[in-house]
Order: C-alpha cells, then sequence, then structure tokens
C-alpha cells in the first residue's frame, strides 16, 4: 500500500531529462518534494528569529535580545542588518509573502501531479479480481462452511451486508466471488486538507488587500466617521458611530477589571440605525458589533476629564421618593423632600488612603471614582463627604442616599475596527481543513473479495482485502467477518 | 472540599503506582501488575475530582458562568491538566495494548507535575479572569491544545526509547545514538536546573508570581556569577557525555520491559496521527476564532501562534516523511523528538523566555 502513496521521484527526474521547457522545469520543480522540505525549513527558522525580535517594537529592546546573543559591541551591526533584511517587521517582509506564496505554489502542484492518480482510484469502483490476485492481498483468512455454495454464498453476503459493505458477485475461474468496498472517499482527505490550506491563504490575501485594521478611541456623547490607523490616517466607516455610556467593573475591591462594556449607537444620515432590532448595541471584549461589514471590537479604555463631563446621581429622601440628576462640576442638587443642597467640590477617577490616612490618586482611569460633596441647608455648611462609587456604604446621609453613579462623558472607549471581506473565507477553509483531517486520518478505504469454492459438500471461503491505513484495525474486521460468517450459516 | 486534598492524593498514588510498576517489570507477578493499575486509576480519580471541584471553586469566586471558569488560566493550572492528559493517555495504552511497561515511565513523571504544584502552593489561590479570557472558544482551545501536547509528550518518551532501544552502544559516533542521547541528556539536565531554581526560590522565598518567570535558569545557566554560569555549562555537558557513555544501561532496561521497537515506532506515530489534527483543530483553528473575537485578528503573529505553526510544520513534516518518502525508525523518532521541543518551547518557553499579546499562562 505504501508504494501508491510514495512520490513518484522518478517521473519528475524522466520529466528533466526529457528536452524541457523551462515551464515544465518550473513545474518540476514545484512539484518536488525537495522544494517543500526546504520552503518549511525556511519558514520556521525565519520566524524563530521573528519570535526573539519584537515586531515593529521598541529598537532599544531589540538591541538588547541581540546583545544577548552576539555581544554588546557586535549588537549594533546585527542590528542595522536584520533590520535591513526586514526582520523587525519580517511577516510583512517581501521575502517572507513570497516564501509564503512559494509555499501555496509548492502544495498546488503537489496535488494536481498527483490527483489524477488518486481521482482514478476514487471513481474506479472495485472489481472483481483473479484468485490469484485475490490470495496475494495482505490481509487473508479462510473458513470452511459446513453447507453447499448456495447457502454459504448467502451467509457470505449476509456477513458482508451487517458489516457494512455492499457485495457485488462475480463468477471467476469456476468459483463465485463476491467483492465489496467502502470508504473509498477517505482518499480525498489529504486533498481536502491541502485545498483547505489554500483557501486559507487566499482568505488572508483578500483581508489584506479589501480590509483594513484601525482603532478609533471614542468619548461617551462623541459621534465619529472614521478610525484611525497607522500614524493617525484616516479611514472613513461609511456611517456614523456614537458611544453611548461606557463602564467597567471590577472582581469585588480589586482593580482587577471583570468586564468593560460599551453602548454604542449606529447612525446613517444622523439617524439611529437599529441593529438586531435595538439602536443602542452593549458590546464588550468577545462580543463585538457589526456593521456593514466593519466589526468594532472593545479593546481599551481610558480617561480624558473635561468641563462637559456629567456627574450622575441617583438621590433618595428619606420619605424613599427617588430622583435621578445629571449636572456639571459646581452645579447644585437638593435631595428630594428636604432642602438639603449638595454641590460638588473635587473628583478622583482612582481614589485610595495611604498609611497616613492621607487620600490620593492612585491611577489615571476611573478605578475607583470618588466625588467630594459639600451638604448645606438654607445657605449653612452642614457636612461634606467623599462619596465612593463602588462603596454603598459611603453613599448614606441623614437626610437620605446619594449614589454615585457615574462620570459621563470623561471615559473613552478604545475600539479595534476591522473590515475583513476574508475572515468568510478563511473560516470556510477551516472548516474544510477539520473535515480534511477527520477524513485523512479518522477514516479508511477498504476493500475485500470474497471466494467460495464447493469441496464435497462443505464450502471453502476466503477473505482477503486491503485498507489504505490502519492494518491492524482492518484486520480486526475481516476477523470480525469471517466469524460472522459462520455465525449467519448456522442458523 | 478542598480541591488541593484530592491533588495530593492523586500525586502519592501515582509516585505509588510508579514503585508498583517497577516492582511488576522487576517480579512480573500479575497480581503487582493489576495493583499498580488500580492504584493508577485511584489517582486519576481523583485527580478528576480535584480538577472538577477546582473548577466549581473558579465558577463560585468569580461568579461567572460554569464554561467560563475552567480552571486552565496559568501556567500551574494548565500543568496539572497536562498531567491528566498524560495518564488518560497512559491508561488509554495500557488498556489497547495489554502492555504495563510504560507505567514506570509515565507515572513518575505525572506524580513530580502533582508533587511539584502541591509544594509551590498554587491550588490555593484563585485569579479571577480578565475579560479577553472570558470565552467559551477558551475551554476548548486550551483543552484540545493540551490533549494534543500529551499526545506529543508520549510520542517523545517511545521515540526516544525506539532510538534507545534501537541504537547500539558499539557505535556511540552514529547519529542516532548521538541525537538520543545528546537530546536526552539536555533535556534531562534542563530539568534539573529548574528544580534547582524551584529549590533556591523556596530559600529565598519570594512569591510563586515572580517566580519561574524571573527565576528561570538564575540558580544556573542565567546566573548573576559568571562561574556558576560556566559550572552549569560543565555540569551540562558532563550529564550528556554521562548519558552518552553509559546510554546502553537504558536500552537494557527498556529491553527488560520487553517492549519491542515495532511497538515503539508504530506508538509514536499513533500518537503524533492523533495529535495532529486535535492540535490542528482546538490548537490552531479555535485559537484562531478565539483571536478574531476578542482582538479582531485571527492571526497577528505573536511568538505563541508563530510558534504553535512551526510546531506544526514540524509534525506535517514527520507525517509526510513517513507516508510518502516512507520513513521509518530512527529517522522518523528523531523527528518526533525535534517536534516535542517545538511543542514545549510552545507551551513553556514562549511564556517564560519571551513575552507576547496571550497574558494566558505567563501568570
Ligand atoms: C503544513 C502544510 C501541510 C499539511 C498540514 C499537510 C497535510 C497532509 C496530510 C494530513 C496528509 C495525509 C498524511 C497521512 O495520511 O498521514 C498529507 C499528505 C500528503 N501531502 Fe501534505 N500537507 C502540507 C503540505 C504539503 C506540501 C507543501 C506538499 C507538497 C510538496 C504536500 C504533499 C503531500 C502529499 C504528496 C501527500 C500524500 C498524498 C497521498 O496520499 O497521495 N503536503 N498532507
Amino acid at each position: 500500500m505504501r508504494g501508491e502513496l510514495m512520490l513518484k521521484e522518478t517521473d519528475v527526474a524522466e520529466n528533466q531529462s526529457q528536452k524541457s521547457s523551462i515551464i515544465d522545469r518550473i513545474w518540476s520543480g514545484l512539484a518536488s518534494i525537495k522544494l517543500a522540505v526546504i520552503v518549511f525549513a525556511l519558514i520556521s527558522l525565519t520566524s524563530i528569529v521573528g519570535t526573539l525580535l519584537e515586531q515593529n517594537g521598541d529598537p532599544e529592546k531589540n538591541l538588547k535580545v541581540i546583545a544577548k546573543f552576539v555581544g554588546t559591541s557586535a549588537a549594533p551591526k546585527v542590528f542595522a542588518m536584520l533590520d535591513g533584511l526586514g526582520f523587525t517587521d519580517m511577516y510583512h517582509a517581501w521575502w517572507f509573502v513570497a516564501l509564503l506564496y512559494l509555499f501555496a505554489a509548492n502544495l498546488i502542484v503537489c496535488s494536481l501531479e498527483r490527483l489524477p492518480n488518486i481521482w482514478k482510484l476514487v471513481r474506479q469502483p472495485i472489481q472483481a479480481l483473479p484468485a490469484d490476485r485475490v490470495s496475494a492481498m495482505p490481509v487473508r483468512r479462510e473458513v470452511l462452511l459446513k453447507s453447499d455454495r448456495d447457502s454459504a454464498a448467502s451467509a457470505v453476503q449476509a456477513a458482508l451486508r451487517s458489516g457494512g459493505f455492499q457485495p457485488a458477485q462475480a463468477e471467476t475461474d469456476g468459483m463465485v466471488q463476491f467483492y465489496a468496498e467502502k470508504g473509498r472517499y477517505s482518499r480525498l482527505g489529504v486533498y481536502m486538507t491541502h485545498l483547505s490550506i489554500i483557501i486559507i491563504l487566499v482568505g488572508a490575501i483578500v483581508g489584506m488587500k479589501y480590509g483594513f485594521n484601525a482603532h478609533l478611541n471614542l468619548l461617551e456623547g462623541t459621534t465619529s466617521a472614521v478610525a484611525y490607523f497607522g500614524e493617525g490616517k484616516e479611514i472613513p466607516l461609511g456611517f456614523e458611530l456614537r458611544c453611548d455610556d461606557f463602564s467597567v467593573d471590577f472582581y469585588d475591591t480589586s482593580d482587577t477589571p471583570k468586564s468593560y462594556k460599551s453602548w454604542l449607537t449606529v447612525l446613517e444620515n444622523g439617524t439611529p440605525v437599529a441593529i438586531d432590532g435595538k439602536t443602542t448595541t452593549e458590546i464588550e471584549v468577545n462580543r463585538p458589533l457589526r456593521h456593514k461589514g466593519v466589526t468594532f471590537y472593545q479593546s481599551s479604555y481610558g480617561y480624558a476629564p473635561n468641563r462637559d463631563s456629567l456627574f450622575k446621581f441617583v438621590l433618595t429622601g428619606r420619605n424613599g421618593q427617588k430622583e435621578s440628576v445629571s449636572l456639571k462640576f459646581g452645579d447644585a442638587f437638593t435631595i428630594p423632600g428636604t432642602t438639603v443642597q449638595g454641590v460638588v467640590a473635587d473628583f478622583s477617577p482612582a481614589i485610595a488612603v495611604d498609611q497616613s490616612n492621607r487620600l490620593f490618586t492612585y491611577a489615571e482611569s476611573m478605578n475607583n471614582p470618588a466625588v467630594f460633596v459639600e451638604f448645606s441647608e438654607q445657605g449653612k455648611p452642614k457636612y461634606k463627604q467623599w462619596i465612593l462609587k463602588r462603596y454603598p456604604e459611603t453613599w448614606a446621609f441623614p437626610d437620605g442616599t446619594v449614589e454615585f453613579q457615574d462620570l459621563w462623558g470623561s471615559q473613552y472607549t478604545g475600539l479595534q475596527v476591522r473590515k475583513d471581506p476574508g475572515v468568510g473565507i478563511v473560516y470556510a477553509g477551516c472548516l474544510l481543513m477539520s473535515i480534511g483531517l477527520y477524513i485523512a486520518f479518522f477514516t479508511s478505504h477498504a476493500r475485500v473479495w470474497v471466494l467460495l469454492r464447493e469441496e464435497r459438500g462443505t464450502t471453502r471461503v476466503m477473505i482477503a482485502g486491503s485498507s489504505s491505513k490502519n492494518r491492524v484495525a482492518f484486520e480486526g474486521n475481516i476477523e470480525r467477518l469471517t466469524q460472522a460468517m459462520s455465525a449467519k450459516e448456522a442458523v | 472540599m478542598d480541591s488541593s486534598l484530592f491533588f495530593g492524593l492523586s500525586s502519592i498514588a501515582y509516585i505509588l503506582a510508579m514503585i508498583c510498576y517497577i516492582a511488576y517489570l522487576a517480579f512480573r507477578t500479575p497480581m503487582v501488575g493489576l495493583i499498580a493499575t488500580v492504584i493508577t486509576v485511584f489517582g486519576f480519580v481523583s485527580h478528576t475530582l480535584a480538577f472538577f471541584i477546582r473548577w466549581k471553586e473558579f465558577a463560585d469566586f468569580g461568579g461567572m458562568g460554569i464554561m467560563r471558569a475552567i480552571p486552565l488560566t496559568n501556567l500551574y493550572e494548565s500543568l496539572i491538566f497536562f498531567a491528566w492528559c498524560i495518564i488518560l493517555g497512559y491508561l488509554f495504552i495500557e488498556w489497547k495494548y495489554k502492555n504495563r511497561s510504560f507505567g514506570a515511565f509515565i507515572t513518575p513523571i505525572a506524580g513530580m507535575i502533582m508533587a511539584f504544584i502541591d509544594i509551590s502552593g498554587i491550588s490555593k489561590d484563585i485569579h479571577p479572569l480578565v475579560p479577553a479570557l472570558q470565552s467559551n472558544w477558551l475551554l476548548a482551545h486550551v483543552t484540545m491544545s493540551f490533549l494534543a501536547y500529551a499526545a506529543f509528550a508520549i510520542s517523545f518518551s517511545t521515540a526516544i526509547m525506539y532510538l534507545a532501544l534501537s541504537t547500539d552502544e558499539s557505535r556511540r559516533t552514529s547519529w542516532p545514538y548521538l541525537f538520543w542521547t545528546i537530546s536526552l541528556g539536555m533535556f534531562a539536565a534542563v530539568l534539573i536546573a529548574m528544580g534547582l531554581d524551584f529549590l533556591s526560590f523556596k530559600i529565598i522565598g519570594k512569591g510563586p508570581e515572580s517566580f519561574i518567570k524571573n527565576y528561570l535558569f538564575k540558580a544556573s545557566f542565567r546566573s548573576e556569577s559568571v562561574v556558576v554560569i560556566a559550572l552549569s555549562y560543565a555540569a551540562l555537558a558532563a550529564f550528556v557525555f554521562v548519558v552518552w557513555r553509559f546510554g546502553s544501561t537504558l536500552k537494557r532496561a527498556i529491553g527488560a520491559f520487553s517492549l519491542d521497537a515495532d511497538v515503539l515506532d508504530e506508538l509514536t506515530y499513533k500518537c503524533i496521527a492523533v495529535g495532529f489534527p486535535v492540535f490542528t483543530l482546538g490548537g490552531l483553528i479555535f485559537g484562531a476564532i478565539w483571536a478574531d473575537q476578542a482582538w479582531g485578528r485571527y492571526w497577528s503573529w505573536d511568538p505563541k501562534e508563530t510558534w504553535s505553526l512551526i510546531t506544526w510544520f514540524v509534525y506535517a513534516f514527520f507525517l509526510h516523511a513517513r507516508h510518502m518518502r516512507g520513513w521509518r525508525g530512527d529517522k522518523t523518532a528523531a523527528v518526533a523528538v525535534v517536534g516535542f521541543v517545538s511543542t514545549i518551547f510552545t507551551y513553556l518557553g514562549v511564556n517564560l523566555l519571551l513575552s507576547g499579546l496571550h497574558s494566558y499562562g505567563g501568570m
């Protein structure tokens, strides 16, 4: 069996010895397994260098890495050389891309060269064989059935059927012969796998040609019609995107973010567009927003305080009356049902207490936002207090509760903006690869031939066959078939 | 109920099982063999229980869905799962091939990993997941990657055993003999160096967080002191030399285990034939889908991805060499060894030595 899988190096050699045209020569070069080995090795080795150097990274850092290998004195020269060869952005370097194309060409030509043979094997149904060929099969068993040929034949047929085969019948050399096969298409698994690699590469190329990868920082309450890539180059989105709100949740009292969410609205000609039935879409990491082929991923966030930000409070009076208010820095609010007034006098995005009980701001993002509110009644100062968004125990006052909900308009959401028309192709390739690998590794093409020879009222049965892979399992199957034949005959 | 209790039980069970497997190989008493298997199964059940208890602890702690809470978010947890996969694979092979000889090799590896985790005290602290890791694809991606790694680990040990068995000490300069003794010598030396790191770190007593990344090889190859570095390399060379000089002892030991070279060759292939599709689907494809959802890029050539690709190429090369060129024995075994070195680098080296997007496993 292995023989038919081996690459026909001789064919290649013959091709070359004929006075061949350039195209033939290139073709046979691309069909050679040697090229595959070289390309595999080159891609792997250069990639290793690429993982050692930080791609598009800080030259200083890379210099340090190189110094570890070649020493500080030689490092600048080696760095300049590697940089010149494109190793600092190597996955986009022309020679790396060329290697990938060569790999693809090699794979295509290699598969095309062998496809006709395999296709014949797949298309050509199994045929009856002369007895000597059958008895030369790699896997063989014999049993003696104690009945005449006709009833033995029906036992054999029944056993083959129960083994999943659809036997055909023939008369050869005066003997009855049954032959059957299953899993013929298993031989195509390899080609599906190879094809899938090509499809994935095509998808990647489509993505690079017709798509983009950009980013957009959007302050709460603002709208943008463009995204940015590289050093601020603008890419029109074809519609507008507004960030309605942004929020981060933390684990308990820690600074480990549990989730961050943005509420986004898509606008076309100034009017909100419904997506999945809603005009505002909540996105978080792993749950992006898609519109017109553009996908917005939650990727980061930040804090940018400004004059227009609004403090949002939910006020509850002692009588249980509730009220939501939004106000700017310095504006006053009144606790419902009272004449107590509050004014925001200070704000910290991330407040903490140091060892000597002093308050300080420990981060430049809204990790633990707090407002300092001064309360007064009829112009007379009453009390003042820090109100922390994440600590409800700081919300309570003698005259009611003041829940600090948000400083809206001071955080921006960091969005990764991507358009990639090739993703579908890549996923289709991945699906095909999964199916192809499954077929290539876990199915096989099995063929059996059964010869029946009558000997004085009994019938001698020879079962023989071959399988494209996993010979041990196939032998087990043949054994079971043999036993089934004896069993079927007994009834 | 605490998961660490069961993790402790299983590590003891694996060590006991190793003793029984060795006794079984020495005395060939079927009863001892059976006891070895029973102890291994016991350890495995306890290991499985512990894994699920920890899963539940994690889910309760983080207050996230059960699917999101698989305890595979840092190096130690992934090592636990890795050991679990190895034992699973081993028990399958024992059942399928009716051969207990590997037990003596596999159980101590699992036992050592478990013991390492136990002393390091990691099983008690649970870290919540940052948003990027909260994806159902993570479950599929990580579990399948580790199943594949375990299959590759087994293929590595069978390949080394194959090479040890099939090479001859009278030809110590033949490439297969040189190859396997040097590989095994370096592999063992690196493990010992990591053990030294671990000991020195225990003495210094820093928290496990800072451990691996900063301390890797600090007690040996990356020491502050030039003398220690020189000594380390000398020890490495001496170690490799000893393995090279006395490799035939290992050969006799394996021979005594009544493993035959063909079975080992076949097992190496089988493990890769199972590991390769699982790695392709779980490691590469599911990883790409996850990255696509989390970052908007299915492939960004970060070091972890690139190393996965290199590993994938090596095993693809293995399969092609075997199927198309009919390579058998020494040559394919050597490729399997290279494949596992690449696997280890993908799993540990990238996190410990290189940096990347994947906070996962970086602790
Ligand atoms: C990394 C990329 C590749 C992957 C994942 C891959 C995958 C596979 C798989 C799974 C098989 C089946 C092996 C088996 O049954 O165990 C196979 C066979 C084969 N591959 Fe590849 N392959 C790749 C690249 C290549 C390249 C570049 C060439 C061309 C030189 C090539 C030529 C072949 C041939 C000729 C066969 C045998 C087909 C047959 O049975 O008729 N492959 N490949």
